[in-house]
């Protein structure tokens, strides 16, 4: 019987990612997927004749330059498209759009304070400052404060340099931003409402936090701390959704020699005495090989795989208790033509970008508040993109897909488990709100495709259909991601690893909880074959 | 035609996301004028303006600034009206320059910094009124002025759009406001400044500022007055070899006058991302606008902390570069060990020198010293190399005797 080097529990494209450095890296791999198709959460389906939906992840930014060199992505067809602009649609018609041109961006900022057009250039400054320390610990394992092994103490030096080039300013300031809320933190810049909710909108994506939950302000870095052709904080489209990061990740696994297994569940971890020797498929099939490795999320992976009897009861307690809370929804929407928005008559070409509804730190407050009474909000948070506008191959030729991300949307409702009519009826919610920002939308809607947190969990298999694969969380990041001590992708089992975003960096197709799993594991192998 | 096009388009062609849809950049007063006299098609961003980097040739445009008369578009220049009753006191307290001594209808070059003593940017002051005061400059200051202003009885007010501004600048420029029916502000002292009525019967405020080193003024209108007051100097143009100017011409005398730019020279300390990249005034060059025996400013102790510990450890030097190639960017080497870099460099066609701003490590600023400067240059298509002495001089490289006559 064939036993391979190292089985990756699950086709996403941390899976992959790892699966392609692990294969390059010289050993035998294999890829064990679930569904029929790979890619997890970064995956394109075509679910409506013709239209391609970014069925769940719908933008990139944090996907690492560095795995796109060493994988060769591009060869693999990947091509990621920037836009530019962000527009946040106003109850009452106005807007306020942001613009890759400093000046356009501080008139818009100045037509609703002339004072936020300063501040806005001290809130980026202070951002990117931030940045500059975090973006050096993506890439690294991090480093465990409480170990005496030289890697762990230049690690933990390493961190310490990063801040330590901090002046005195942005080193108060980094630890408000691991700690403060992100509307305390915007207060302390704007007085403008709708600048404040625009710049929210990206500390709550994904996240069970409102905007003046503690913590929050991370989060924003969060989803700052990316870059697209060198451009700190860019976002863009994958052409052919974000399916085609999977597909060029598996590509690169692939040429280097892994293979890849779809409709293949794994149903449990084979065990030799203390180590895992393999997995067990769904129909019974024993593969053997000498490292697992799970791209699942932290509970999925210890609660349901790993046997218990083989796990530390406090890690299983931490386990448990890791913050992996639903908060977030989605609509794939087949629209019949470009929707009108008067808002943007003015400048067609914010259609292009990033479209928001939730002007005020307040609206995303109450939003939040539902979710926290165990509903949808009534008036949700909305982040929507119409990636059509810039990839041809999207939608069919004057038609449009439009991708709606919604926050907040509970696990379960509070009077019981989401049903076909609670669905649709916050599909409706979502429509309804569109339509009043775009009169005429819900007649061009050829097909609304509805997910719930729960349908994301039971078709993704995401732990309450968390993004994130957990909170991003000062208590739940570096060295504390997913489980004090076991930050460093090994679990309790021996040849047991974790390589999903329960890990660091997290979440946001970024690749690095993969590329830096891969880098251990290898690492273990390297010094047992010594 | 436009409109034509226009009429035929249908709505779906007009909302259409693929083609943007302007004005990006904002025009000012002076365009209209300007873009008919600008036969090579040159612009550039200047603060979200649409401003001139040449209009003929930057060569033809730099000798009039150096023998005839220059106009040039300071319009998109940032301009901050601070009024009120302790307008003073709240000017006193940003800028090192003491403000007590400034007379109404005069001007003052200061720079004000953060309470790091890092500067934040410099600019020309005007005192308009015992109780106005007018700030130019190249960033937004909004809110540095206001958080200054807080808890005085003044108000801060940016007011660029209510006001055009044509910088009139050569040797030749003090004829041609006297021809225009501005023969007193023509007489305004250097940094002197006053409103006036010339031949088109609406006030001109005149500074006798100005960026190149050269004599020369500054003119402010209300924006309705831009097109008859550059229609009443063109039409002397002939008389007084006066030539529209654009950024290119500009930033060659400007080197030569040793005028620092922001962004350039040094980034402000309240955008810098690296803080290692803001300068202290004394680090500028600027320790003659610091009057650290003034009661307070906004960074004063950290100056006198710096002084105390024996200066900034980085300054800006003027170089006198040997050779004819620019020594744009260039690294400047003390026995192999790189100790600056230039910031502004250019051949000066006045002083037949080739001439830089540099920033190097204090103990190698004291003039005479020479470090060898490496300069790349592009040989055709490839790049080449030359090593050149270059040695530390005043930045003031063209001052002549006229600009204060």
């Amino acid at each position: 019987m064939k036993r391979y080097d190292a089985i990756v529990i699950g086709a996403g494209h941390n899976g992959l990612a790892a699966a392609a450095y692990l294969a390059r890296g010289g050993l035998e791999v294999l890829v064990l997927e679930r569904r029929d198709a790979i890619g997890g959460a970064a995956i394109s389906e075509e679910r409506h004749p013709g239209f391609t939906y970014s069925s769940c992840s719908y933008v990139c930014s944090l996907l690492r330059a560095e795995i796109m060199r060493d994988l060769d992505l591009p060869k693999h067809g990947l091509k990621i498209i920037p836009y530019g602009t962000t527009a946040c649609l106003m109850r009452g018609g106005d807007r306020f759009a942001m613009y890759p041109d400093a000046d356009q961006t501080r008139r818009e900022i100045a037509r609703h304070s002339a004072r936020d057009a300063d501040a806005f250039d001290e809130f980026m400054r202070d951002l990117y400052r931030q940045c500059r320390a975090i973006r050096p610990l993506l890439l690294k394992t991090p480093p465990d404060p409480t170990s005496f092994k030289p890697r762990d103490i230049k690690g933990l030096l390493e961190i310490g340099r990063a801040f330590g080039q901090l002046d005195e300013d942005a080193l108060y300031q980094a630890m408000q931003f691991w700690t403060m809320s992100c509307g305390d933190f915007l207060d302390r810049y704007f007085e403008s409402d709708v600048v404040k909710g625009a710049l929210a909108g990206g500390s709550i994506i994904g996240t069970a936090l409102g905007p003046y939950s503690p913590g929050s302000a991370y989060v924003l870095l969060h989803h700052v701390m990316g870059d697209l052709d060198g451009h700190v904080g860019a976002w863009g489209f994958a052409v052919g959704g974000m399916g085609a990061i999977s597909k060029a990740l598996a590509g690169a696994a692939r040429e280097h020699g892994a293979e890849i297994r779809t409709g293949a569940e794994v149903s449990e971890i084979l065990m030799q005495g203390d180590r895992a020797a393999g997995v067990v498929l769904a129909d019974g099939e024993e593969v053997r090989a000498r490292t697992v490795v799970s791209n699942l999320d932290v509970k999925r992976t210890f609660l349901k795989l790993a046997p218990r009897k083989h796990l530390p009861g406090a890690f299983v307690d931490q386990v448990e208790r890791f913050k992996i809370r639903g908060s977030s929804g989605k609509l794939n929407i087949a629209l019949d033509a470009l929707p009108d928005v008067p808002a943007l008559r003015h400048d067609p070409k914010l259609m292009r970008g990033g479209l928001n509804v939730g002007d005020s730190l307040e609206y995303l407050e109450r939003a939040y508040d539902d979710w926290k009474n165990g509903t949808w909000s009534k008036k949700p948070y909305l982040d929507i993109f119409i990636p059509s506008t810039l990839d041809s191959s999207m939608a069919p030729p004057g038609k449009h897909y439009m991708s709606v991300f919604v926050q907040y949307a509970p696990p379960t409702l509070a009077d019981g488990p989401w049903t076909a009519e609670s669905r649709q009826a916050f599909g409706d919610t979502v429509l309804d709100t569109i339509e009043s920002y775009m009169p005429g939308f819900r007649k061009l809607v050829l097909d609304a495709w509805v997910r719930t947190p729960a349908d994301i969990e039971a078709e993704v298999g995401l732990t309450e259909g968390n993004i994130f694969q957990g909170e991003l969380t000062l208590d739940q990041l570096l060295f504390n991601r997913p489980v004090p001590g076991y930050a460093q992708y090994r679990s309790p089992i021996r040849g047991f690893y974790m390589c999903g975003s329960s890990t660091h960096p997290g979440g946001g197709a970024m690749g690095a909880p993969g590329a830096n799993a891969a880098r251990e594991m290898l690492h273990d192998l390297k010094r047992r074959a010594a | 035609m436009t409109t034509a096009t226009a009429t035929t388009m249908s709505p779906a062609q007009t909302q259409t996301p693929m083609l943007p849809r302007g004005p990006m950049l904002k025009r000012s007063p002076f365009h209209e004028r300007l873009a008919a006299l600008n036969l090579a098609n040159a612009w550039e961003a200047w603060q979200g303006y649409t401003t001139a980097s040449l209009f003929y040739d930057a060569e033809d445009e730099y000798f009039a600034i150096r023998t005839g008369a220059s106009l040039y578009d300071v319009s998109p220049m940032l301009k901050y009206r601070i009024a009120g009753p302790e307008a003073e006191a709240v000017v006193d307290r940003l800028v090192s320059k003491r403000i007590d001594k400034l007379k109404p209808g005069r001007v003052t070059y200061a720079p004000w910094c953060d309470a790091r003593g890092r500067v934040i940017e410099e600019g020309t002051i005007f005192r308009l009124s015992p109780t106005e005061f007018r700030i130019n400059c190249a960033e937004h200051q909004l809110a540095w002025f206001s958080e200054t202003a807080h808890g005085f009885d003044a108000q801060v007010e940016e007011v660029t759009e209510e006001i055009a501004g044509l910088a009139l600048q050569g040797p030749t420029s003090k004829q041609v406001l006297a021809d225009i029916g501005l023969a007193e502000a023509a007489a305004l002292p250097f940094f002197g400044i006053g409103t006036f009525k010339g031949a088109g019967g609406y006030p001109v405020t005149v500074s006798r500022t100005g960026f190149t080193g050269d004599l020369g003024y500054e003119l402010w209108v209300a924006p309705e007055h831009a097109l008859p007051l550059w229609d009443a100097l063109m039409a002397r143009s002939d008389l007084h070899y006066l030539r529209p100017i654009g950024s290119r011409a500009l930033d060659v005398a400007r080197i030569e006058a040793g005028h620092i730019l922001i962004n350039v020279e040094f980034v402000g300390a309240r955008h810098a991302i690296r803080p290692s990249q803001t300068r202290t005034p004394s680090g500028l060059g600027l320790d003659w606008a610091v009057d650290l025996a003034k009661p307070h400013f906004n960074g004063r102790r950290a100056l006198i902390a710096e002084r105390e510990a024996g200066g900034p450890k980085r300054r800006l030097v003027g170089l006198d570069v040997t050779g004819r190639k620019p020594a744009t960017g260039a690294y400047l080497y003390h026995r192999g060990r790189e100790v600056g870099q230039v910031t502004s460099a250019t051949w000066s066609p006045i002083t037949k020198r080739n001439i830089a701003l540099a920033t190097v490590e204090a103990r190698y600023a004291t003039e005479g010293t020479v470090l060898d400067a490496e300069i790349y240059y592009m040989k055709e298509v490839t790049q080449g190399k030359v090593d050149a002495a270059a040695t530390i001089v005043p930045p003031r490289f063209y001052q002549p005797g006229h600009r204060r006559g």
